[in-house]
């Protein structure tokens, strides 16, 4: 066949062509580059109804999660103008899809603010996501409220920040493990910022505390080949497995850790990015009796969550977990109404000077905003895998903690930022 | 030695997977030289055929033997669609096939998760194949990894006893050799090229059945195993089963020695590298084809 007289090297530059321009896709350009509009964006509160911007990832890869964190955050809005709204005003939800993308993130921020007049904004998932919205809502001067646990270090006047920051989350983890013997910890993460910023402070908290990391490594994301990791985690003589793995690649890495003969109890593993819905869709079968650490359960007792996880399968399907993320989505609502009845006015300096101290009944549990930092006292809990996919609490803090960022409160920690 | 054995095993199961990916684009690409990047959506198909039928068969097991021959058809079919209706009209200009199945291969994405939604979709395999074998030693073998292994010696055996016995297999290879002579010599080229192409692409579809073993299923798995596919013919030598087979071991044992060694992103680095150098050293791969092509 004549056809065949490419060479190699020009069948190989193709290719890499090809995967070039899709990762440059990916990375994007830089959006926004609007500069000159530095006034603060006026929220439209003149009529009965006011705007609210949902923005998450409804396509891609993060839809996943993301999907069910925008739902929470439509029960929310409409539990809340069902009771007469905010301020006398009904709340009209505006969803943008950020899809997965970190610019078109920006993009959509922009178009919430600017063209939507949104009151508030609530969302993002990744930290990408976010580092790449927090210079918007900044320039316009627009709240955002972000649901999800983080790795801390950093601050943002316009942010809210509800989920966890380290201390709430993977600080108690240790904690945990290390007064259950297991002082030994292999780590294995995700290669991006979240899990090397935290394996950074697990790596300062293991040396002050007496802790041992016998080894580290990070597999790109989306990675599903973890037969050699696995095999350096059996060999290392570790106690236990601190994962910080997201998305897809806990399905490789739980069915390698599975095969390879480990289990959770000869070496049992403490991820902090698997919920409930993740739980359900790698099998409970790799999971059971492994350990996870969040704020938040759908077997958390108390009556706040009953009404929200009945809420919840009421609005979508008596099948569907609730989750950390989702909860916290849910109560960002509900902590921003509280803020903007406080300062009677949905406008952003008023709000803000009204956030410190608003308390929610959340099903996790009270709440509190810290002004300060503008995060929130949350509870942290360890919980563990069951046979029927949920996850019930071994442990939990007492109490909610107070927010620390940047850990100032750790001598330990005193090196990082 | 315990590591070495057991790393040994890993490397084997990573050149396994590789093989059984690559084992089809031999054929397409190696002796038809159509670069098919939609190959990799083909070993979805096989995927997602695994996870439709375990919905309908509860056994996970049965499924799974289900899946084999469905999966080889259903990734099969769409190869030969794909022939009939795109390739054939560009076996001259095989650097188009490269523009054309590339987007192809993200037309089948998004039906993908049109069909199956974005989010990713899990098969539950056999208890059989969950557990491990000890044979002692702190030495363990994952079943699922030695299902797969299996799985890539038997297509082998199975692709080389086709191309050497069959007459459909002497047809490809003469088609190969030298397509005018054989067209002229009475064999009908068009329908051997789609048989082939045929073949190719169910073999995808097998590799899918296979990897459901090992990870999740979505609409963007085929892309992480595509380039590695064509590192594995380009170096085994275009057009050889034996050169593929050699190279996907070779890479896979290296890969996981300097994955224990240093870390997944350096071995990886130092894998491509080494690439880069053989191919300079030996740019006609490991093995290569004499043909009697005038070209």
């Amino acid at each position: 066949m004549s056809g065949l007289s490419i060479s190699r090297r020009g069948l190989l530059a193709g290719i890499s062509a090809v995967g070039a321009s899709a990762a440059l896709s990916a990375c994007g350009a830089k959006t926004g580059s609007d500069t000159s509009s530095d006034s603060a964006a006026k929220a439209d509160t003149s009529g009965s109804t006011v705007k609210v911007g949902l923005l998450n990832s409804l396509s891609g890869t993060m839809a996943i999660s993301e999907v069910t964190v925008h739902n929470a955050l439509l029960l929310a809005i409409k539990e809340i103008n069902a009771a007469g709204g905010v301020l006398g005003k009904k709340l009209k939800a505006v969803s943008q899809d950020g899809a997965s993308d970190w610019p078109t993130f920006a993009e959509k921020a922009e178009a919430l603010i600017k063209d939507d007049k949104v009151a508030a904004t609530f969302g993002c998932w990744t930290s990408a996501s976010r580092k790449a919205v927090k210079p918007v809502f900044e320039r316009y001067k627009s709240p955002l409220f972000y649901p999800v646990q983080y790795e801390g270090l950093e601050q943002s006047p316009y942010i809210f920040y509800i989920g966890a920051t380290t201390n709430q989350q993977i600080v108690p983890a240790l904690d945990y493990l290390k007064k259950q013997g297991l002082t030994k910890l292999y780590l294995v993460g995700s290669d991006y910022v979240f899990p090397r910023t935290a394996n950074k402070i697990i790596k300062a908290y293991a040396k002050a505390k007496g802790m041992t990391v016998v080894g580290e490594d990070y597999a790109p994301l989306g990675s599903t080949e973890f037969g050699t990791i696995v095999n350096k985690v059996k060999d290392s003589g570790a106690d236990a497995v601190f994962n910080t793995l997201n998305g897809d690649s806990n399905v490789a890495f739980f069915k390698e850790y599975k095969s390879s003969g480990l289990t959770a109890k000869s070496m049992p593993v403490l991820s902090v990015s698997i919920a409930e819905e993740e739980v359900k869709s790698i099998g409970t079968q790799y999971l059971e009796g492994q350990l996870t650490a969040w704020n938040y359960y759908e077997t958390t007792p108390g009556a706040a969550n009953e009404k929200f996880v009945a809420a919840y399968q009421a609005e979508y399907g008596k099948d569907k977990p609730t989750s950390d993320p989702m909860e916290a989505a849910y109560i960002s609502v509900y902590l921003w109404k509280a803020m903007v009845e406080k300062a009677g006015s949905f406008d952003v300096t008023k709000v803000k000077a009204a956030s410190d101290g608003i308390t929610f009944d959340a099903p996790e549990g009270k709440v509190t905003v810290d002004g300060a930092t503008q995060h929130v006292h949350k509870t942290a809990r360890i919980g563990k895998v069951g046979a029927d996919g949920l996850i019930t609490e071994v442990w939990n803090s007492g109490g909610p903690i107070k927010p620390d960022p940047y850990l100032k409160g750790y001598d330990w920690a005193s090196g990082l930022s | 030695m315990t590591v070495i054995l057991n790393q040994s095993f890993t490397g084997i199961s990573i050149g396994a997977v590789l093989l059984l990916i690559a084992l089809g684009l031999t054929l397409t690409f190696g002796q038809m030289g159509v670069i098919n990047m939609a190959h990799g959506e083909f070993i979805m198909a096989g995927a997602y055929t695994t996870y439709v039928l375990q919905k309908s068969i509860s056994s996970a097991g049965v499924s799974l033997l289900v899946a084999l021959p469905v999966a080889f058809v259903v990734a099969g079919a769409m190869g030969a669609l794909l022939e009939w209706l795109l390739i054939r009209r560009l076996y001259t200009r095989p650097l188009d096939t490269l523009l054309v199945t590339w987007g192809v291969s993200l037309m089948l994405q998004q039906l993908a998760r049109d069909i199956f939604g974005a989010p990713n979709v899990q098969t539950h395999a056999p208890d059989l194949l969950t557990g491990n074998i000890s044979p002692g030693g702190g030495i363990t073998l994952a079943n699922s990894r030695l299902f797969i292994l299996g799985l890539a010696l038997l297509c082998v055996l199975a692709l080389t006893l086709i191309l050497r016995l069959t007459p459909l297999g002497r047809r490809i290879r003469a088609v190969v050799q030298n397509r005018d002579l054989a067209e002229v010599s009475g064999i009908a080229t068009g329908q051997v090229d789609r048989m082939t192409f045929f073949i190719g692409s169910g073999l995808a579809g097998v590799a899918g059945v296979g990897l459901t073993l090992v990870g999740p299923i979505g609409p963007t798995m085929g892309t992480n195993y595509i380039v590695d596919a064509f590192l594995v013919v380009v170096v085994g030598g275009i057009g050889q089963l034996k050169g593929s087979v050699i190279t996907a071991f070779a890479l896979g044992v290296l890969q996981s020695v300097l994955e224990y060694s240093t870390t997944v992103s350096v071995a990886k680095v130092i894998v491509l590298v080494a690439i880069v150098a053989f191919l300079q050293w030996r740019p006609q791969g490991l093995y290569t084809l004499r043909t009697r092509s005038l070209a």
